[in-house]
C-alpha cells in the first residue's frame, strides 16, 4: 500500500518535471454575439509561459502554434466534369465531423518551429489536419495534395472559414504571446475549442486549451433557427404571409 | 441597405432585390403570367443557390397570384369547378415534385437538373411561342383569317363533366394529367407554370379566354402555397425575408405592367414573351456549356455540437 504510494507519488514528481512550463492562456471575449450587422470581428488571444525551478536552463526561446477549431459538421465536396457537352457533378466525397471553421496561427513559418513528423503527428498546418474522409466505405485521411482534400479547403479558405498564417502570433516578451482570431460574417454558431502548442527548439514541450462560443441573434437567426426547429409553423407562417400581401395588394391597388 | 438573408446565408442588397422583384412583376403583369420562370433565375445570377431561390420563389408567387386571383373572382372570371378538378392534379403534382426535389438534392444533382428543365422547357416554350407570335403578326399583317380550331382527339376521351361557367363539356383526364405536370414542375423548377399552363387550357382543352386566366391563377396559387409548405417541412429552404421583399415589390410591379400591357397587341405581346422565355432557357444553356470557374462544391450536410 505505502509502496504503491510513493510510487504513485514518484510518477506525479516525474511527470511534473516532464512538463516544466506551464502555458497561461485567455481570450478577450468567451461569447461572442453576432447581430445581422455583424461584419466580422477579431478575438484577441494572450498567454503567457510560465517557468518553474525544473524549466532547463537552456531553454530560453519558445514558439506557439494556436490551432482554433469550430464545431464540426459533415460535408460533401463534388467535382464536375464534361460529360455530354455539359458540366456535371460527377464524383464526390465525404468529410467527415470535420471543422467548420479552422484557423492555425504561429510566430513563425510551420517547418521552422518543428521537424515534418512532429508537425504530422502535432497536425501543425492545414496539410497536416486530419480531415476524415470517406472513400467507398473505408475511413481515412488521404495525403495533402489530394485533389478533393486540397480543393475542400481551398474553397474553405476563400470563404474564410479555413486560415493558416505563420506570422499571426506576436511574442511581446519571450514567454508572453497575443493573436488575434478573426472570425468572418458567415461564422458558423457554436463552441470553438482553442489548443494551445508549446515548442522550444523543435520539441513539442506542451499544450493547454481553452474554448469560446458564438451565438447569433436578432430576427434573421430567429427566422433561421425556426425555419430549421419548426418547419410546419414557419411554412404556415409564410404561406399566410404570402396570402396577406396579396390581398393587401389588391386591396390598395384595387380600380374603383 | 444591406440585408442578411437567414436562410440563403447571403448579404444581399434590399433595393436590388426590390427592384428584381418589381421588375418581374411588370413583366408579369404585362403578359398577365406568375414570373416564377424569370424571378427564380435572376435569384440564381445574384447568388442565391437554386435549391434557396426555387423554394422561396414559389411564396412570392403565393402573393402574386392571390392578389391576382381576388381581381378575377370579384369579375367571376374563375370557374371553380375546372379549378377543382385541375387542383385535385396540382397537389398530387407538387407532392412528386417536392419529393423528387430532395432526392436529387441528396444526390448532388438538383442544380444540374434545374438547369438542364429550364434550357429543355424554356426553349420549347420560348421558341413555339416566338413561331406562333411571328405567324400571327404576318397573318394579320396580310389580313388573314385565323383558322377556326377544330375539336381534337382530347375532346374524345371518357369521364366528360360538365363546367358551367367555362360553358365546355370535356373529360376530367387531361384535365388532372395538366395539373400533375404542372404541380410538378412548379415544384421543382420554381414557377408557377402559368405561362405553359394558359396556352395548354386555351389550346389542348379549348378553355374560353373569359375564365382560363382566372382559373389558372387558382391553381398556380394552391400547388405554389402548398410547395412553399412542403419546401419548408421537408427541405427547410424557405427564405422568408427574401420572399417578403420579393413580394412587395413584385405586387407593386405586377400593378403597373398590367397598364402597360393594355396598350400592345396581343400578338406583339406573344412575341415578346416568346422572345423572353428564349433569351432565360438560352442563358442556361451558355451556363452549362461552359467551363465552370470552380470545378468543386462544399455542401454542408448540417452542423452538430
Amino acid at each position: 500500500m505505502r509502496r504503491a504510494l510513493v510510487a504513485a507519488l514518484l510518477v506525479l514528481l516525474l511527470s511534473g518535471a516532464a512538463r516544466a512550463e506551464r502555458l497561461i492562456v485567455s481570450v478577450s471575449n468567451h461569447r461572442v454575439t453576432v447581430t445581422p450587422n455583424y461584419s466580422g470581428e477579431e478575438l484577441v488571444l494572450f498567454g503567457s509561459v510560465e517557468k518553474d525551478a525544473s524549466t532547463p536552463a537552456d531553454r530560453t526561446a519558445y514558439d506557439l502554434v494556436v490551432t482554433v477549431m469550430g464545431p464540426r459538421a459533415d460535408m460533401v465536396t463534388r467535382r464536375k466534369e464534361l460529360t455530354f457537352g455539359i458540366w456535371i457533378n460527377t464524383d464526390y466525397r465525404q468529410f467527415l465531423q470535420v471543422p467548420s471553421y479552422l484557423a492555425l496561427f504561429a510566430n513563425r513559418s510551420f517547418d521552422a518551429i518543428t521537424s515534418p513528423e512532429i508537425a504530422r503527428r502535432q497536425q501543425i498546418g492545414l496539410n497536416n489536419v486530419l480531415l476524415m474522409q470517406r472513400v467507398s466505405g473505408d475511413y481515412a485521411d488521404v495525403v495533402p495534395n489530394d485533389a478533393f482534400r486540397s480543393a475542400f479547403i481551398r474553397l474553405r479558405t476563400q470563404r474564410g472559414l479555413y486560415r493558416e498564417d505563420a506570422a499571426a502570433v506576436t511574442l511581446l516578451t519571450p514567454t508572453l504571446f497575443r493573436t488575434g482570431i478573426p472570425l468572418p460574417a458567415e461564422v458558423p454558431i457554436g463552441t470553438y475549442e482553442v489548443e494551445i502548442k508549446l515548442f522550444s527548439n523543435g520539441a513539442f514541450i506542451g499544450k493547454t486549451d481553452t474554448a469560446f462560443e458564438i451565438v447569433k441573434i436578432g430576427f434573421e437567426q430567429f427566422v433561421a433557427t425556426n425555419a430549421r426547429q419548426n418547419g410546419l409553423v414557419y411554412g404556415l407562417v409564410t404561406a399566410a404571409m404570402a396570402l396577406m400581401t396579396g390581398w393587401m395588394a389588391s386591396i390598395v391597388f384595387r380600380k374603383d | 441597405m444591406q440585408l442578411y438573408l437567414p436562410i440563403a446565408d447571403l448579404p444581399v442588397n434590399v433595393f436590388l432585390v426590390l427592384a428584381m422583384g418589381a421588375a418581374v412583376g411588370f413583366v408579369s403583369g404585362m403578359f398577365g403570367i406568375g414570373g416564377g420562370f424569370l424571378m427564380t433565375p435572376l435569384l440564381i445570377f445574384i447568388g442565391i443557390t437554386p435549391a434557396v431561390a426555387v423554394a422561396s420563389v414559389a411564396s412570392h408567387i403565393a402573393a402574386s397570384s392571390f392578389s391576382g386571383a381576388l381581381t378575377y373572382w370579384r369579375r367571376r372570371a374563375i370557374d371553380p369547378a375546372l379549378a377543382s378538378v385541375l387542383l385535385c392534379g396540382g397537389v398530387t403534382g407538387t407532392a412528386l415534385g417536392v419529393w423528387t426535389f430532395t432526392q436529387l438534392r441528396a444526390l448532388g444533382q438538383l442544380d444540374l437538373m434545374i438547369a438542364l428543365s429550364y434550357v429543355v422547357l424554356l426553349g420549347t416554350v420560348g421558341s413555339l411561342m416566338f413561331s406562333e407570335g411571328l405567324r400571327a403578326l404576318m397573318r394579320t399583317r396580310r389580313g388573314a383569317v385565323p383558322p377556326r380550331r377544330a375539336h381534337n382527339w382530347i375532346h374524345g376521351l371518357p369521364l366528360k363533366m360538365r363546367f358551367k361557367r367555362s360553358k365546355i363539356y370535356l373529360s376530367v383526364i387531361p384535365i388532372v394529367i395538366v395539373g400533375v405536370v404542372i404541380g410538378f414542375i412548379g415544384a421543382v423548377m420554381g414557377i408557377g407554370g402559368g405561362f405553359i399552363l394558359v396556352p395548354i387550357m386555351i389550346y389542348l382543352l379549348r378553355v374560353p379566354t373569359s375564365t382560363v386566366i382566372g382559373t389558372s391563377m387558382i391553381l398556380t396559387l394552391v400547388t405554389m402555397l402548398f410547395a412553399t409548405m412542403l419546401h419548408a417541412v421537408t427541405n427547410h429552404l424557405v427564405d422568408a425575408v427574401l420572399a417578403l421583399i420579393l413580394m412587395v415589390g413584385g405586387v407593386t410591379g405586377a400593378q403597373f405592367g398590367a397598364r402597360a400591357g393594355q396598350k400592345i397587341r396581343g400578338e406583339q405581346l406573344r412575341l415578346l414573351l416568346g422572345l423572353l422565355i428564349l433569351s432565360v432557357g438560352v442563358r442556361f444553356a451558355v451556363e452549362l456549356v461552359i467551363r465552370p470557374e470552380d470545378l468543386f462544391t462544399i455542401r454542408e450536410l448540417g452542423v452538430s455540437g
